[in-house]
């Protein structure tokens, strides 16, 4: 673990090296620990890979009083050991069919697989949270089966409609509104990823694991889908 | 009981201290760009710091007074008048039913604050009125969009009366948005991945703001600095983060800026510092000096103390 100061009311907490599983469970936990702990003098929390950053209340706490704070209640959480994949799985819903994968022609001529092994090879897969930001709800999950990996597109879309299910590299994700993007896309969630109106925000949390479930055509549109 | 909106100009939004505790989920802050401006406009009114107000970015703005209060003007000078009467910046005035306040272009600065008694009455999202638009939230109607016409800005009632006093700020906290202008740089995050020649450069150079302006960031434009990295782990992104892609042109991000990022960084500017860099337009030329994060600490203290930062009236 490594502390380092930013600006005058900002520091990062390194947690460890690389893309990992295990990385981002620590990051996990320290997450929740600062929020029981520290909760009063924090401002701002954004949990990340491997990283965790901090925004804290310059009126209650200077750097040195709050890094000192942090290092007492993450002591020892180097030395804690967290298995591959604990806790629950949070299950989203997804249409994979020609109206809204807008790219799986392009995937299944670079992966030289069929429609049907893409979408298996992706539902397949346990999937890590890893991060939440570029929009509000934006959720980085890995790891994609090293056989669907992607590059983005070489032209980013101005405009991927809400729900869409995208993979870049060993990454996949949802967007969670209409927005501009490059990721490839292979199908759509009837899922709102984001909504300022609930507490929960949005359904996912840094740290949580996700599944994706095929559904058909019918399920999607009773469900509130749109194509 | 309001303002009626008869132009919004390019760019007026409803702002309040900013949207804080759901960067966690990609929120963004928002906030005032110029936060120093912001916070004398709802101290000259006694207002709560982080009373909503309007944040004029270029002018144009033209509102009708549908009911008498106080208002109060600070930040860019933005040819301001009160029907044909010429106002200046970093003061307050009394306006009466019928008036039209007018806000014309830049004479200086970018940005300008107009504040009313009490400040605008707006529904607020998320804990903050800020409107952001790129995520849709905030603002008068809840969708982050800026000011249109028409639009309708309530706020308290307020009698003027013999002993309504109009109050100005003192000269010596009015800034000179035209002098030259250096930002203090905590160094942090891949700042060891800039080489010491590199480092040296990025202090010893001049940099000019591009057109590439917005609430988001501020792009600079002069002698390229590298990192050793091409790319990181994205990880959070602090207010006045300076982001250096593969161009090496530096990306002052500011209040709008996206919360997690990919692109190597070789500090951050102070947050005082930045909130000047936002009254600065392009062409304007800034350079960076180093600056010890204890003394930026021990000078945003102060700052929040004067400003009574996390104190409200009772």
């Amino acid at each position: 673990m490594k502390i380092q100061p930013l600006s005058e009311s900002s520091l990062i907490v390194y947690m460890g090296e690389g893309i990992d599983q295990r990385v981002a469970q620590k990051v996990k936990a320290a997450s929740y620990r600062i929020r029981q702990d520290l909760f009063s003098y924090v401002i701002d929390l954004i949990p990340s890979y491997n990283s965790i950053h901090l925004t804290y209340d310059l009126t209650k706490a200077d750097y040195f009083w709050f890094q000192a704070q942090l290092r007492g209640l993450l002591a020892d959480i180097d030395g804690m050991k967290f298995s591959d994949s604990t806790g629950s799985v949070i299950e989203i819903p997804v249409y994979y069919g020609d109206e809204v994968a807008l790219d799986m022609p392009d995937i299944v001529e670079q992966t030289r697989m069929s429609r049907d092994e893409v979408v298996s090879l992706h539902c397949q897969q346990l999937y890590t949270v890893y991060a939440i930001g570029f929009s509000p709800g934006f959720a980085y999950l890995g790891n994609t089966d090293q056989r669907i990996a992607m590059p983005r597109k070489q032209t980013p879309r101005t405009r991927v409609p809400a729900g869409s299910l995208g993979i870049a590299d060993s990454q996949t994700a949802i967007y969670p509104s209409d927005s501009p993007g490059g990721w490839q896309i292979l199908g759509r969630t009837p899922m709102e990823l984001v909504d300022f109106e609930k507490s929960s925000l949005t359904p996912v949390d840094m740290g949580d694991l996700v599944k994706f479930v095929e559904i058909d055509k019918q399920q999607y549109l009773s469900m509130g889908g749109v194509l | 009981m309001a303002f009626k909106v008869i132009n919004p100009g390019l760019l007026s939004l409803i702002e309040d201290f900013g949207r804080y505790g759901y960067q966690h989920i990609g929120v963004t802050t928002g906030g005032p760009m110029d936060e120093h401006a912001f916070l004398w406009a709802n101290r000259l009114l006694g207002n709560d710091y982080d009373a909503p107000q309007i944040e004029i970015t270029v002018g144009q703005l033209q509102l009708d007074v549908q009911q008498a209060t106080i208002i109060a003007i600070t930040g860019a000078d933005l040819g301001a008048r009160i029907n044909d009467c010429a106002i200046m910046p970093w003061h307050s005035y009394a306006v009466q039913p019928g008036d039209r306040i007018a806000f014309n272009t830049p004479v200086t600065g970018l940005r300008a604050y107009l504040a009313v008694q009490g400040g605008f009455d707006i529904a607020k999202q998320l804990g903050s009125a800020s409107a952001v638009s790129r995520e849709k939230i905030g603002g008068l109607h809840q969708d982050g969009k800026k000011l249109a016409a028409g639009d309708i800005l309530h706020y308290p009632s307020f009698t003027l009366g013999p002993e309504t006093v109009c109050t100005s700020v003192p000269e010596q906290f009015i800034p000179d948005y035209q002098a030259p202008l250096t930002l203090g740089v905590i160094l942090g995050y891949q700042c060891d991945s800039f080489s010491k020649a590199q480092i040296s450069k990025f202090f010893n150079s001049d940099y000019q703001i591009t057109g590439d302006i917005d609430r988001m960031g501020y792009r600079l434009s002069g002698t390229p600095v590298h990192s050793s990295l091409d790319g990181i782990i994205s990880e959070g992104i602090s207010y006045g983060a300076i982001q250096v892609p593969k161009d090496g042109q530096p990306i002052v991000l500011l209040r709008d800026r996206q919360t997690i990022g990919g692109y190597p960084k070789i500090g951050c500017v102070s947050s005082l510092d930045a909130a000047r860099l936002s009254q600065r337009g392009p062409g304007s030329s800034v350079c960076f000096a180093l600056k010890d994060i204890h003394q930026a600490e021990a000078e945003r203290m102060i700052y929040n103390n004067f400003f009574n930062i996390g104190r409200k009236a009772a």
